[in-house]
């Protein structure tokens, strides 16, 4: 079988996606576990431009990676102990979880078999530009998802507001 | 005569004529072609810190009614090349109870997070790296990825200046994205699409011009972004020795510096194609290394202008530069947005020329706006500090006697 260079990107991707995630739950510093989500979240996004979804692959670094990531490292550092974890890294029931997880697996490859975009590269897109222009049309069209879009925003704004209450002291 | 009009391509093609007339398969021949791109382009803008390094001490010279670099070489233009190979002999020391593999992948990360918005930026009409269709987003993006580095160097450095450092350079990069990615909608949604070169392209006036404001901001922010003067708090000698970088020595605080030079110049360029017009300018499309030298000359001037800016202003302090940030641009960068937005959609129909000025007015409206609010705001601080003083010492401390 001839692999092509974009089957071997993708290979790498997932081994760096799949590597790294295993390192966060080993690692014994938790700044590095930290550290090596952010390389997994990287993983997603470069699996994420293969897929010449190039706007979420940017949006995935900029969230994740700019925002999410960085505030998890914040939070590691303001956490007392960071290196001095000492305890065993697993539960009595591991294998349970790991039994649960290949039964997850298992169950998604075998339903996603079905599909008729499994045994097929991507194709190549004819308008890089419309996925996008769409998207932006479907957040804000009423028969779409602009109700939504809006509870979300609201939630978000929400949250910030009760953030700042939070934060905020009376003078 | 394209050798001479668009000397890139032309050495992309004979290049990929050589290639393949060695017997390479198509595929092979563009990822070496790409290979090569990426390398050269790197490689290129690494080489121009060192002009930049001595333009801007000639720059400092000048603005401190000094010389500047003039020993070594005509007009001391060899100097950087002297101070390079004495940073490349200095000692690596590594802090005891460094956390050595992110210690010494932080000034990397640096550097490339830099080079990798040289990837989208059009110099001229053919030559750029990639046409990505959502190239203003990615400039945000990899510029998030220099944030992790400076924290990834504070806080490996197990130094307490470091962290302190790092953690005030994040909270400062992060709170300018905000006004920063506001102001970039701006031309976004003047141009209706997110790739620079869509962007350059579309700017029948310059976006300058269309935008005024909302160019002002992203400037304001970029200098914020790169951390210089006067938003050089990173680095604040007197209050936390030298920042997130004060453990490196070497080559690896040459990084840090390597980096911090280009992304002040990538800035400058970045915003030259987004609010000047990028390449654009007469027989540009004909003769691209002419729009190379049109980007060139407006790069250098907006380069000039935050230099001009560093050796003239003084710094802030951090709530300062706070409040700058969340009490004027994040708001001001908002109702840009959003008056142009609605000017844009009212004025769908009619010619280019009134949409354009209806822009520039409403603009100069809301800079008017913006101007007396903040005169009132200031007036009102002023009222509320002279209260203070004129109170007994008694009420103001709370200590009775």
């Amino acid at each position: 079988m001839q692999i092509t260079p974009i089957q071997l990107t993708f290979m790498l991707a997932a081994v760096i996606t799949l590597g790294s995630a295993l390192m966060v739950v080993s690692a014994r510093n938790i700044l590095h576990a930290a550290l090596w989500l952010v390389a997994s979240l990287f993983g997603v996004a470069m699996l994420f431009a293969l897929l010449q979804a190039n706007f979420f692959a940017v949006v995935q670094v900029v969230v994740y990676i700019g925002a999410i990531a960085i505030l998890v490292i914040f939070a590691v550092m303001l956490t007392r102990r960071v290196m001095q974890d000492s305890g065993p890294q697993v539960i009595r029931a591991w294998w349970l979880a790991a039994v649960l997880a290949a039964a997850v697996f298992a169950g998604l490859v075998v339903m996603l078999s079905s599909w008729r975009g499994f045994w097929n590269l991507p194709p190549t897109l004819a308008n890089p530009d419309a996925p996008l222009v769409q998207l932006g049309l479907a957040l804000v069209s009423p028969n779409a998802y602009v109700v939504p879009f809006e509870v979300s925003s609201v939630l978000l704004l929400a949250a910030l507001i009760g953030a700042i209450y939070v934060a905020f002291q009376r003078k | 005569m394209t050798w001479l009009s668009d000397p890139i391509t032309f050495i992309t093609q004979w290049l990929q004529h050589l290639l393949a007339g060695w017997g390479l398969s198509p595929g092979l021949v563009q990822f070496l072609m790409d290979f090569i791109g990426a390398g050269a382009l790197a490689t290129g803008a690494m080489l121009f810190v060192i002009f930049l390094i001595w333009y801007e001490r000639k720059i400092a010279g000048r603005f401190q009614d000094r010389l500047g670099p003039n020993r070594v070489g005509p007009w001391g233009l060899i100097q950087p090349i002297a101070d390079m190979l004495k940073i490349f002999t200095k000692e690596y020391i590594t802090p005891d109870g460094a956390d050595k593999f992110v210690y010494n992948l932080a000034p990397i990360l640096m550097v490339a997070s830099v080079l990798l918005m040289w990837a989208v930026i059009p110099f001229a009409v053919t030559i750029y790296g990639v046409d990505l269709n959502v190239g203003a987003l990615y400039v945000i993006a990899v510029g998030a990825l220099g944030e992790l580095a400076i924290i990834m160097a504070g806080w490996a450095s197990n130094n307490k200046y470091a962290l302190l450092g790092a953690f005030r350079v994040v909270a400062q990069l992060i709170s300018y994205e905000v006004p920063m990615v506001l102001a970039l909608l701006v031309p976004v949604l003047l141009s209706q699409s997110m790739g620079i070169n869509t962007i350059v392209k579309a700017q029948q006036p310059w976006f300058i011009v269309t935008a005024p404001l909302a160019a002002l901001v992203f400037f304001i922010c970029s200098i914020a972004e790169v951390g210089r003067a006067p938003f050089d708090l990173i680095e604040a000698e007197s209050e936390i020795v030298a920042g997130f970088n004060i453990e490196y020595s070497g080559l690896k605080f040459g990084m840090f510096f390597v980096g911090e030079f280009l992304h002040a110049f990538t800035s400058a360029l970045i915003f030259a194609a987004l609010f000047l017009g990028g390449w654009q300018g007469p027989g540009a499309v004909q003769y691209p290394i002419l729009g190379f030298v049109y980007f060139a000359i407006k790069t250098g001037a907006v380069y000039f202008l935050t230099l001009t800016l560093r050796f003239s202003v003084p710094r802030y302090r951090i709530d300062q530069m706070m409040a700058i940030n969340w009490k004027l641009l994040t708001p001001l960068s908002m109702a840009v947005l959003i008056v142009t937005a609605v000017i844009e959609k009212l004025l769908q129909s009619s010619p280019a020329a009134v949409t354009d000025l209806a822009l520039f007015i409403a603009n100069l409206v809301v800079f008017v706006i913006t101007l007396e609010l903040m005169r009132r705001y200031a007036g009102r601080q002023r009222r509320q500090e002279n209260q203070k003083a004129a109170e007994p010492l008694v009420q103001q401390t709370g200590i009775s006697a």
